[in-house]
Parts: structure tokens; C-alpha cells; sequence
């Protein structure tokens, strides 16, 4: 393996950092591109809190500078409110939070944690980042083409989108058809990384690692990886569908007789709009657990690293995230009860959704029982994933009455639905990916990340985010639609809670302002940070830890074996209160 | 020590070459039926969608066989199957050691999927074909097979019933008779190093039939007329050239694949056969996939 070493520090610099193979430093590249992603995707949506906050009104200092066909005067077009929204969504979900979670995390700790020394394909794995980076500057550069960025919604439903942007000769270069071949290139990047994550981890678990030895991370990340390979194929059939619906002129998802702008729209009809949204949510309902599986797995290794015990229920767990993967396939047409598809198909997904809410359950209560009778560890990584279980839980208990058929009539598209998934998704996985990063940060680099600034990061997050998503809830229930461009000013039943606009929109600000401790330790501990003096610093029982550090390339310097399950903390009569697997004798 | 030493700078990742004991497949084998899996997904979704497209246009939606031209269809689906069987001749004759029986069955294999896209590119010219009046080239090609019986469509459609008619037609026709000779030439040539006469024998009967079938789809195919039936003619053309033409681009990148192996990619050969063989079987698993879509691909859309 020294070999190896060696090796490393003969490629040429472009092969080493840029065209690497190395899942090390593709999970790194995969984290840097979607953590400016993310603060891309937020910074659109902080432009819509102005709107929603202060309608109409000149936004100070900055807004001049989005010209005339955005936000003429500094007011905002509701075109471009459209456009904010619609790419806001997509961002976030495609090319942020799933990367930051699967591509990075995933590329980064599976391989190190089953004791491989690289993913199954390394030039697979590369070409995957690479088909992300491409999807993603595809989307970024629709918002300088004519007519700007897409604008039908992150759910791109037709009609809407099939007839967005006018004829279909002008269509090629519009954001919704860019939308569409953005997509696919990234839909070509998870298809390409689902199936090396599938084949490393059957084929590369070291000698003594069987399937319930595997870390709860690693499961996570297989059923992931599974969810990606089956879920994403249909979005790409209907991605191509509606391309063609938009340049070949074919009415896939158009019905006959549409009439747009009062005349009769030009094209032979016949298609169906329900269409679209089947095979959109067949995908789109697993990808909410794409979203928040690998965020379950990172916070159970930090709740069972810190409180110093076994996790409570690991083969509960195991079972439950399998259930979760089957399940995740069968209840899609929940966001559909309002379309009218009948109320034997609504009594089916509301019964398959209420059942899939019991292993959620299982592993939320199973890492609640964990912190029982521990002796907890409060530092940073470890309040970030203490964090993630209340807000998780918050949003998947408003989750279950938008999955009851009846109750979903009166909250369907108000801003409860918003404020339920951005539980989930932003102080849910967010959270659970800030704790990862400043748990692994020290493997990756040599050096932690400061507390003091993590302390400075992580409460004031905390506060900002439920002032912006809890207030969500109180303005869905009051029935505040979700797609108001003013936020709900001209409409009289929103009157009582149209306040709440301007404290979201503060605490949104807010949140922003909570980031610069966090982007000041991320980039000053990378080479000031306090070394770490052991490879171990956490006291883990993973393999990830049985490196170098930073693991150099081929990751292990012996082969190793597996002895033990992965959380075996605090055993009786043990000398130590940790026991690593790779370790025959403790 | 020192050996494994040299195989793990070789092969940095293990189970590249070797089978993994508790999952019995080597890692390219896994990553390729994934691979698969998710394409069903893919193309399940189409042909759901189709399903469903169906059931809403109701009467509405077009018998297939009155808009496409079936014995093209037929034709193209011989060939791809044939592609098929070479496919796993070229990987059976790796397992036997045989580089040059290797060469000439993936050259057959490029040849019948290269054959296949110049078809569907014909047949795509058809729909995109001239508009009523000017029929000039249509009447071109009814001209060259003017002497053809009636009732060939059916004919063609139920292949088997055909085999001594299109053998005896393809006898009559001046067109095909000048083609057939040297086809069963061609067949014997190949067949002739099996330096076995039974087996020269039935090759060139078998080859004859097989031949003489293949030229009468395609002279059956080439009589079609031309037409302007553009995807967005109705659902059907859309569904139709969505279809055919994602399947078109798997066609591609399977010539793409194959051809790699064909001629670049044999190099690996000399210093790790086996691996080499196994990137023949897992390409060769992604052609039966493409065969087997058009095989669903056919009979969905040229005869429902």
C-alpha cells in the first residue's frame, strides 16, 4: 500500500485535485459545489422574503442591479418571483442537499467506513461529479436566456410548463426546456453514483464486516442509492416526454381543446396532464428520502459516538430504513389528492402513507432512547444532531395530516405544506449535514473546527430557522396560499397573519447572518485550526477512523478486519468505554 | 506477501476480475444489472406512459400497422436478434480462446446494429417523407418490385408461413436472386473454417432461409410509400418516435461500447484475458437489454 502513497504525489496537479479518481477528493469537490449551491439557492429565496415581506416595494442597495427585465426600479416582476421560486426548489433539493448528503458524505465516509480502499468505479465516480457540475451550470446559466429561468414551479406541471415561453421553434434555448436537460444531466450523475454506492458496498465490505455489522451511515446511503437508481428513471422518461411535448410538438401532457390566452392552443391534444404529475412524484416522494435517510445516518454515528452507548435498536433501525425504501415507492400520489383521481386511489396512498410513518417513527424513537441514561458529550457536531430530532419530528408529525385525503382539502398548496417539509429538509438534514461536517472534519483535514464559532453558528441558526418555518404553519392553517406573490396582501382572510410575513423574513435575514461564523471556521480551521493529536479523535468505533489522517490515497496502510458491531460503547468490564470493530482485543 | 503486493497495484480495487465469494459476482457484473434495473425503470415509465396515453385516446388511437411499416419493423427485428446471438458468440469464443472467431463475431454484432440504424433511419425518412404529389421516389421503389405476388404484407407478418414462398419469390425477383447467390457465398465463406461439411451444409441452408427472409421484409419494407407523419402528427407518432428513438440512442451507445472493444479496447487481452472477458459479458448484457426493449418495442407499437 505504500505504493499507493508514492503514487499520489507523482500525478500532476490537474490529476490529483480536478480529474481525480479518488473518492476522497470527489466527495470533496462534490461537498464545495453544493455547499455554494446551497448558499446560491438560499440567497434566491431571501430576495422572495423581501417580496413577501414588504410587496412592491424598491428593494435598498442591491435591487438596481438585476435590470430592467427582473426588477425594474428594484421592484421585483412577479416573472421573476416565478423564476426565484421555481429555481429556489430545484436547487436546493437537486443540486444542494441531495450532492451535500450522497455525493459528498457518501463518497467521502462509505468507502472508509467498510475498509475499501476507493468506490468499485473510480472513473465512474468521476464522470458522476462531473455530470452534476455540467447539470448544474446548465441551470445557473438559464437565468441569463430570453424569457429567464424556469418558472413553472420545481414540479415543472404542465400545461404550464409544455406552453411556457410561446412557440415551440423558440423553445430550445428558454429555462424550461434548459430546466429539463439540466435535469437530466444530473439525473445521469446520481444514476452513475447509485450504482457505485450499490456495488461498493456489496462487493468491497473488508473481511468480517457482514450486512448487520454495517454502520447505520452506510445503510442509509445503500437504500439511498437504491431510491436513486429506480426513482429517478420515470422524472427522466417524463423529462423526455415533455421535451418532446415542447420542441417536437407532440401533446403528451396537453389535453385537447386547451385554450390559452382565449384561443385555441395549436396541437393535436389528447395527452394528459395527470401523467406528468405520476411520474414526477414516483420520483419526486422517494427523493424526500433520498433527502432525509443519509441525514438519519449521519446523526445516528454522532448521537451514539457522544452519548457513549450502543444506539438503541439497531436492528429495528436496519429493518425500518429497508421498510422505508419499499415503502418510499408506494405512496407518491399523496401530493395528488386534489386532482381529482378518484377516491379509491386517495384511500389507497392515504393508507400506505400513514404505514410509512411507522418506521420513521421506529428509528426517531430508537435515536431518542439512545440519549437515555447516556453521558452525553454537548459538543458541536453532537448539538446539531440533537437538534435534527425535534425539528425532524415536527416535520413529520405536520407531515401526517397532509397525508389524511380529508384534511389535506383544506391545507393542499397553503403555506403549512412549505413550512411542513422545510422542518424536514433545512433544521432536518441541514442540520444533520452541519453535524457530519463538523464531525468529519477532522479526519478530512488534521484540524477541528472551533467551538466557539460552532456555538456562534448553531444557536443562532437554530432560533432563525423555526421563526421562519414555524410561523408557516400558523399561515397554512389561517389558509394562506403557497404561490401568492404578494404573500397574502390582497386577500382577507390572510389580513390576521400577514404580519408573520415580515418576522419570517427578518429571521430569514437572520439566518444568513448565522452562517459567517460558519463560513469563517470552515475556511480559517482548514489550515489553523487546533490539530487533532490522534487519528481518533472522537474515541470512535468506526472503521473511518482506523486511517491516516487525512486518509492518503488507497485510505487503509493494512487490511483490516471486522471483529464487533459498529456502536459498541461502554461494554462492561472493557478497558476502554469505546471498543473499535477493527479491533480483535480491546 | 510480496505477490499480492504486485496484484493490488494492478487492480487497487478488489473483486475486479475474481468473483466475490458471498455475492458470486464480480463488481463490473453488479454495477451493469443496476445498471439494467434502473433502465427498466426508465423505459417501464415510457411504455406506462403509453399505456396510458392509449387508454385516454380510446377509439381514437391508430391500429399501429396502418401508419408504420410492419415488414420493416420485422426486418430490423431479425437483425437485432441476430446481434444478440452473435453477441454471446463473440463472448463464447473469448471463453474458448479464440481472439479471431471473437473479432468476426463482434465485427458481425456492429455490422447487424449499424445495419439496424441505417433501417430505422430509412423507415424515420418515411414518415418524414415528401408530402402528397410529388411521388417519385416512391414510385421508384414499387418499380423494382413490381413482380412481387399479392398479399405480401400478411405474408411477411407471419414469418414462418412464409419461409418457402419468399424462398421461391426471392428466386423470381430479378432484384433479390442477384442478392441471394452471393449472401450464401458470403455464409458458406464464414462457416468454411469449421472444416466440417454437415455443418457447411445446414449453415447454408439455415444462412439461405434466414437471408432470403431478411431480403424479402426489406423489399417488402422498401414498397411502403412515403408519408408526412411527423411526431406531432397525433399521440401515437409522439409515442412512436419517443420510443423508437430512445431506444435508437441505446442502439448508439451500444455501437459505441462494442465497437471500443472491437478495436481499441482488445489491447487488454494480452495482459489480463480474463478481465477482458468479463467486460465482454457485461457489454453483452446491456445489448440483450436493448435487443429485449425492441423485441417489447415491436409488437407494442407496429402490430397492437
Amino acid at each position: 500500500m505504500h505504493d499507493h502513497d508514492s503514487h499520489s504525489h507523482e500525478l500532476p496537479f490537474w490529476k490529483k485535485y480536478i480529474f481525480s479518481t479518488d473518492h476522497k477528493v470527489i466527495g470533496i469537490q462534490y461537498g464545495l459545489t453544493a455547499l455554494c449551491f446551497l448558499f446560491f439557492g438560499f440567497c434566491l429565496v431571501m430576495l422572495m422574503r423581501w417580496q413577501l415581506a414588504y410587496p412592491g416595494a424598491e428593494l435598498p442597495l442591491i435591487g438596481k442591479w438585476f435590470g430592467e427585465t427582473r426588477m425594474p426600479d428594484g421592484r421585483m416582476l412577479p416573472e421573476f418571483y416565478n423564476q426565484l421560486g421555481a429555481m429556489h426548489g430545484t436547487i436546493m433539493v437537486f443540486m444542494g442537499i441531495v450532492p451535500l448528503a450522497v455525493g459528498a458524505f457518501g463518497n467521502y465516509i462509505v468507502p472508509l467506513q467498510i475498509g475499501a480502499p476507493d468506490m468499485t468505479f473510480p472513473r465512474i465516480n468521476m464522470v458522476s461529479y462531473y455530470a452534476f457540475l455540467v447539470g448544474g451550470i446548465v441551470m445557473l446559466c438559464s437565468f441569463f436566456v430570453p424569457g429567464g429561468a424556469a418558472s413553472a414551479g420545481w414540479t415543472s406541471y404542465p400545461p404550464l410548463a409544455d406552453l411556457a415561453s410561446g412557440n415551440f421553434s423558440q423553445k430550445f434555448f428558454t429555462g424550461q426546456t434548459l430546466w429539463i436537460l439540466g435535469m437530466v444531466c444530473l439525473i445521469t450523475s446520481s444514476l452513475l453514483g447509485a450504482v457505485n454506492f450499490i456495488t461498493t458496498i456489496f462487493q468491497l465490505r473488508t473481511k468480517g464486516l457482514s450486512m448487520m455489522r454495517l454502520p447505520f451511515f452506510v445503510w442509509a446511503q445503500l437504500i439511498t442509492a437504491f431510491l436513486l437508481l429506480l426513482a429517478f428513471p420515470p422524472l427522466e422518461a417524463a423529462g423526455v416526454l415533455q421535451l418532446m411535448d415542447r420542441l417536437a410538438g407532440t401533446s403528451f401532457f396537453l389535453p385537447s381543446g386547451l385554450m390559452v390566452s382565449g384561443q385555441p392552443y395549436a396541437a393535436t391534444g389528447g395527452g394528459n396532464a395527470l401523467l406528468w404529475q405520476h411520474l414526477f412524484w414516483f420520483l419526486a416522494h422517494p427523493e424526500v428520502y433520498v433527502l432525509i435517510l443519509p441525514a438519519m445516518g449521519i446523526v445516528t454515528e454522532i448521537i451514539a459516538n457522544n452519548t457513549r452507548k450502543p444506539i438503541g435498536g439497531y436492528k429495528a433501525m436496519v429493518y425500518s430504513i429497508i421498510a422505508l425504501g419499499f415503502l418510499s415507492f408506494i405512496v407518491w400520489a399523496h401530493h395528488m389528492y386534489l386532482t381529482g383521481m378518484g377516491t379509491m386511489i386517495s384511500a389507497f396512498f392515504q393508507t400506505t402513507t400513514m404505514i410509512i410513518s411507522i418506521p420513521s417513527v421506529v428509528i426517531l424513537a430508537a435515536l431518542f432512547i439512545t440519549l437515555w441514561g447516556g453521558s452525553i458529550r454537548f459538543n458541536i457536531p453532537m448539538l446539531f444532531a440533537l437538534a435534527f430530532l425535534p425539528m425532524f419530528g415536527i416535520g413529520g408529525l405536520t407531515g401526517l395530516p397532509l397525508g389524511l385525503a380529508s384534511a389535506d382539502i383544506y391545507l393542499h398548496d397553503t403555506y403549512y405544506v412549505i413550512g411542513h417539509f422545510h422542518y424536514i429538509v433545512a433544521p432536518g438534514t441541514i442540520f444533520a449535514l452541519f453535524a457530519g461536517i463538523y464531525y468529519w472534519f477532522p479526519k478530512v483535514t488534521g484540524r477541528k473546527m472551533n467551538d466557539f464559532l460552532g456555538h456562534l453558528h448553531f444557536w443562532p441558526s437554530l432560533v432563525a430557522m423555526n421563526f421562519i418555518f414555524f410561523p408557516m404553519l400558523i399561515q397554512g392553517l389561517a389558509g394562506v396560499s403557497r404561490r401568492l406573490y404578494d404573500g397574502g396582501a390582497t386577500y382577507a382572510h390572510a389580513q390576521p397573519v400577514l404580519y408573520l410575513n415580515v418576522v419570517m423574513s427578518w429571521a430569514a435575514w437572520g439566518l444568513a447572518i448565522a452562517q459567517i461564523p460558519f463560513f469563517i471556521n470552515f475556511f480559517t480551521s482548514i489550515f489553523k485550526g487546533q490539530k487533532v493529536e490522534s487519528d481518533n479523535p472522537w474515541e470512535s468505533t468506526t472503521l473511518e477512523w482506523a486511517t491516516p489522517t487525512p486518509p492518503p490515497h488507497g485510505n487503509f496502510t493494512k487490511e483490516l478486519s471486522v471483529y464487533r458491531g459498529p456502536y459498541e460503547y461502554s461494554v462492561p468490564n472493557a478497558p476502554k468505554d469505546f471498543s473499535p470493530q477493527y479491533q480483535e482485543n480491546i | 506477501m510480496s505477490s499480492s503486493t504486485s496484484h493490488v497495484v494492478t487492480h487497487p480495487i478488489p473483486y475486479t476480475v475474481e468473483i466475490r465469494p458471498d455475492t458470486g459476482l464480480f463488481n463490473a457484473k453488479l454495477g451493469v444489472w443496476l445498471f439494467l434495473a434502473s433502465e427498466v425503470m426508465l423505459f417501464g415509465a415510457l411504455f406506462s406512459s403509453y399505456i396510458l396515453l392509449r387508454i385516454g385516446g380510446g377509439a381514437t388511437w391508430p391500429h399501429g400497422s396502418t401508419i408504420l411499416n410492419v415488414p420493416i419493423g420485422a426486418f430490423n427485428t431479425v437483425v437485432l436478434i441476430s446481434s444478440s446471438v452473435t453477441m454471446v458468440m463473440a463472448w463464447a469464443s473469448l471463453k474458448m480462446n479464440n481472439l479471431g472467431r471473437y473479432r468476426l463475431f463482434m465485427g458481425l454484432t456492429i455490422l447487424c446494429a449499424l445495419t439496424f440504424l441505417c433501417v430505422k433511419s430509412f423507415e424515420y425518412g418515411q414518415k418524414f417523407g415528401v408530402p402528397h404529389g410529388t411521388e417519385q421516389t416512391t414510385e421508384h421503389v414499387t418499380q423494382t418490385a413490381e413482380h412481387a405476388p399479392p398479399h405480401q404484407t400478411a405474408l411477411a407478418v407471419t414469418v414462418f408461413s412464409s419461409i418457402a414462398q419468399s424462398l421461391i419469390q426471392s428466386f423470381k425477383t430479378p432484384g433479390i436472386g442477384g442478392k441471394i447467390f452471393p449472401s450464401l457465398l458470403a455464409i458458406g465463406i464464414i462457416f468454411a473454417f469449421v472444416k466440417n461439411w454437415k455443418k457447411t451444409l445446414i449453415a447454408f441452408v439455415g444462412g439461405g432461409i434466414f437471408l432470403s427472409i431478411l431480403l424479402t421484409l426489406f423489399q417488402l419494407g422498401m414498397k411502403s410509400s412515403h408519408h408526412y407523419f411527423p411526431p406531432s402528427h397525433n399521440t401515437f407518432m409522439g409515442i412512436y418516435f419517443t420510443l423508437t428513438g430512445l431506444h435508437g440512442l441505446h442502439v448508439i451507445g451500444g455501437i459505441i461500447v462494442n465497437s471500443y472493444l472491437w478495436l481499441p479496447g482488445i489491447r487488454m487481452w494480452q495482459n489480463d484475458p480474463e478481465r477482458f472477458t468479463n467486460r465482454i459479458e457485461v457489454a453483452g448484457l446491456y445489448w440483450h437489454f436493448v435487443d429485449l426493449v425492441w423485441i417489447f418495442l415491436f409488437p407494442v407499437l407496429y402490430l397492437l
